[in-house]
């Protein structure tokens, strides 16, 4: 393996993979509040539907899902979709029904009180969601965010079947190319090894500064992601959003 | 260029359907064997001394925090071309890099199994002077297996719908018979919804009877 390779495809497939991460969690943060919450709603038809898409993406394999975004959507709607625009959908809307699970049990575990406190201070359903549940179930949620995150960025590793250039996508050109596989597949795994490793890092500093924010103070942690892997894995939040 | 939904190449595509399943479940079947057996030798190796625990520390959290597909091209490339390395089928491949890779994960459940059992149960088989290994078989294990039920099927669930994965390598799962049909006939539409519709009505199914046994065992 050259420098010339690893200039040219490795390092360009490392800011693709970052990018298709960052897309993806934000779609996936998003659809997790909004279909989360709507499945805290008080309308069944309303339950019934975000369940219905919780269900399906959850179901649904994420690397089907992929193939159908990028290969099935175009024939049925008539829109083609860029390859990494697809891949960053797919895994947004399938990571997004697991982030789901985390927001609503979230919820589900803030006291009773709060949410009558709101009621009894007239404060619309949206308000009450915004400024009351909200904040204090959101520490609860940063951990299992953590694992998804995790989970979301390996996930990114699937995208490369659709001809997205990201990281796997150079280590097969490189195997190709070299018809040598063992440095390049080496590099790949310590690479997104250290990528998971800074995510964890990163949401780290987000969950000190989420129990900041409801006045408690954080708890002392190992290194890496033992401990909360291990809460959140033997909890159905994660889990058994699987 | 939208077009309508074709039933005929839905019934066209069902007899290579059935092949693809009965190779996912193959692969699902030998990588869970893997899992749930690797899972427990690595709970255990967590109790041991520290020259044990902390090498198995290490490779479980590499595994866990890098990707299965990258996992996968590792075992299928690199494996044949190391001085003296066997050459691993897909099937093979796939299923060892799966039972690797969801290892890792049933470890966790495995070990928080074990340290829900009281210390009480140690002490006393300590008392009895119970020999490690009868200890390990005859009291520990039984109890915490109970806990781990629900959360192992869970992880069943979530390695079937890892199982596409494998297509990358060349094993003709579900989802390369989807690709190959829609190769051969145009057609891929209606394959590779057929095949993701097919995740869904084996997983969820599959979830409820999970959500039914946690609340038995539970309760018990």
């Amino acid at each position: 393996m050259t420098w010339g390779l690893v200039s040219n495809w490795i390092l360009p497939g490392l800011w693709i993979t970052v990018q298709v991460a960052l897309f993806s969690a934000l779609i996936a943060l998003v659809v997790s509040f909004v279909i989360g919450t709507l499945r805290t709603s008080e309308l069944w038809i309303v339950r019934f539907l975000s369940g219905a898409y919780f269900e399906i993406f959850r179901g649904a394999s994420a690397l089907v899902v992929i193939f159908w975004f990028a290969f099935a959507f175009p024939l049925l709607f008539g829109w083609q979709l860029v390859p990494l625009w697809a891949g960053a959908l797919a895994l947004g809307l399938t990571y997004g029904a697991y982030g789901s699970e985390i927001v609503r049990g979230s919820l589900a575990a803030v006291p009773e009180a709060q949410r009558e406190a709101g009621i009894a201070l007239s404060f619309t359903r949206l308000q009450r969601l915004r400024r009351i549940e909200i904040p204090q179930a959101w520490p609860e949620m940063v951990p299992p965010f953590n694992n998804l995150a995790i989970e979301l960025l390996k996930g990114t590793a699937l995208v490369s079947v659709i001809a997205v250039a990201d990281l796997a996508f150079a280590g097969n050109v490189i195997r190709l190319s070299t018809n040598e596989s063992a440095p390049v597949y080496t590099l790949l795994l310590v690479i997104y090894f250290v990528l998971a490793f800074g995510v964890t890092r990163g949401m780290r500093a987000v969950e000190r500064h989420a129990k900041r924010g409801v006045g408690r103070l954080p708890e002392r942690k190992p290194l890496f992601s033992r401990t909360a892997a291990a809460t959140a894995n033997g909890s159905t939040t994660d889990g058994g959003a699987r | 260029m939208s077009r309508s939904w074709n039933w005929d190449a839905v019934w066209d595509f069902m007899p290579y359907f059935w092949d693809g399943l009965l190779l996912t479940l193959q692969a699902l079947l030998f990588g869970t064997l893997l899992a749930f057996s690797l899972g427990l030798v690595w709970a255990i190796a967590l109790r041991g001394p520290r020259w044990v625990a902390w090498p198995v520390i290490g490779v479980t959290e590499f595994v866990r925090n890098t990707p299965l597909l990258i996992q996968l091209f590792f075992l299928f490339f690199v494996i044949p071309d190391l001085p003296g390395g066997p050459t691993l089928s897909p099937l093979v491949a796939g299923s060892i890099g799966l039972g690797l890779h969801y290892s890792t994960y049933t470890m966790e459940v495995y070990r928080a199994g074990i340290e829900g059992v009281p210390a009480g149960q140690w002490e006393a088989a300590r008392a009895l002077s119970l020999p490690m290994g009868h200890t390990w078989r005859a009291v520990i294990l039984p109890q915490a297996f109970r806990r781990t039920v629900p959360a192992l099927g869970n992880y069943v669930i979530a390695m079937l719908k890892e199982t596409p994965l494998i297509s990358t390598i060349g094993l003709t799962e579900l989802l390369l018979t989807a690709r190959e049909y829609g190769v051969q006939s145009f057609n891929f539409m209606e394959p590779i919804t057929v095949v993701g519709v097919a995740f869904i009505v084996i997983a969820y199914p599959a979830s409820l009877l999970i959500r039914v046994l946690e609340r038995r065992l539970a309760t018990y």
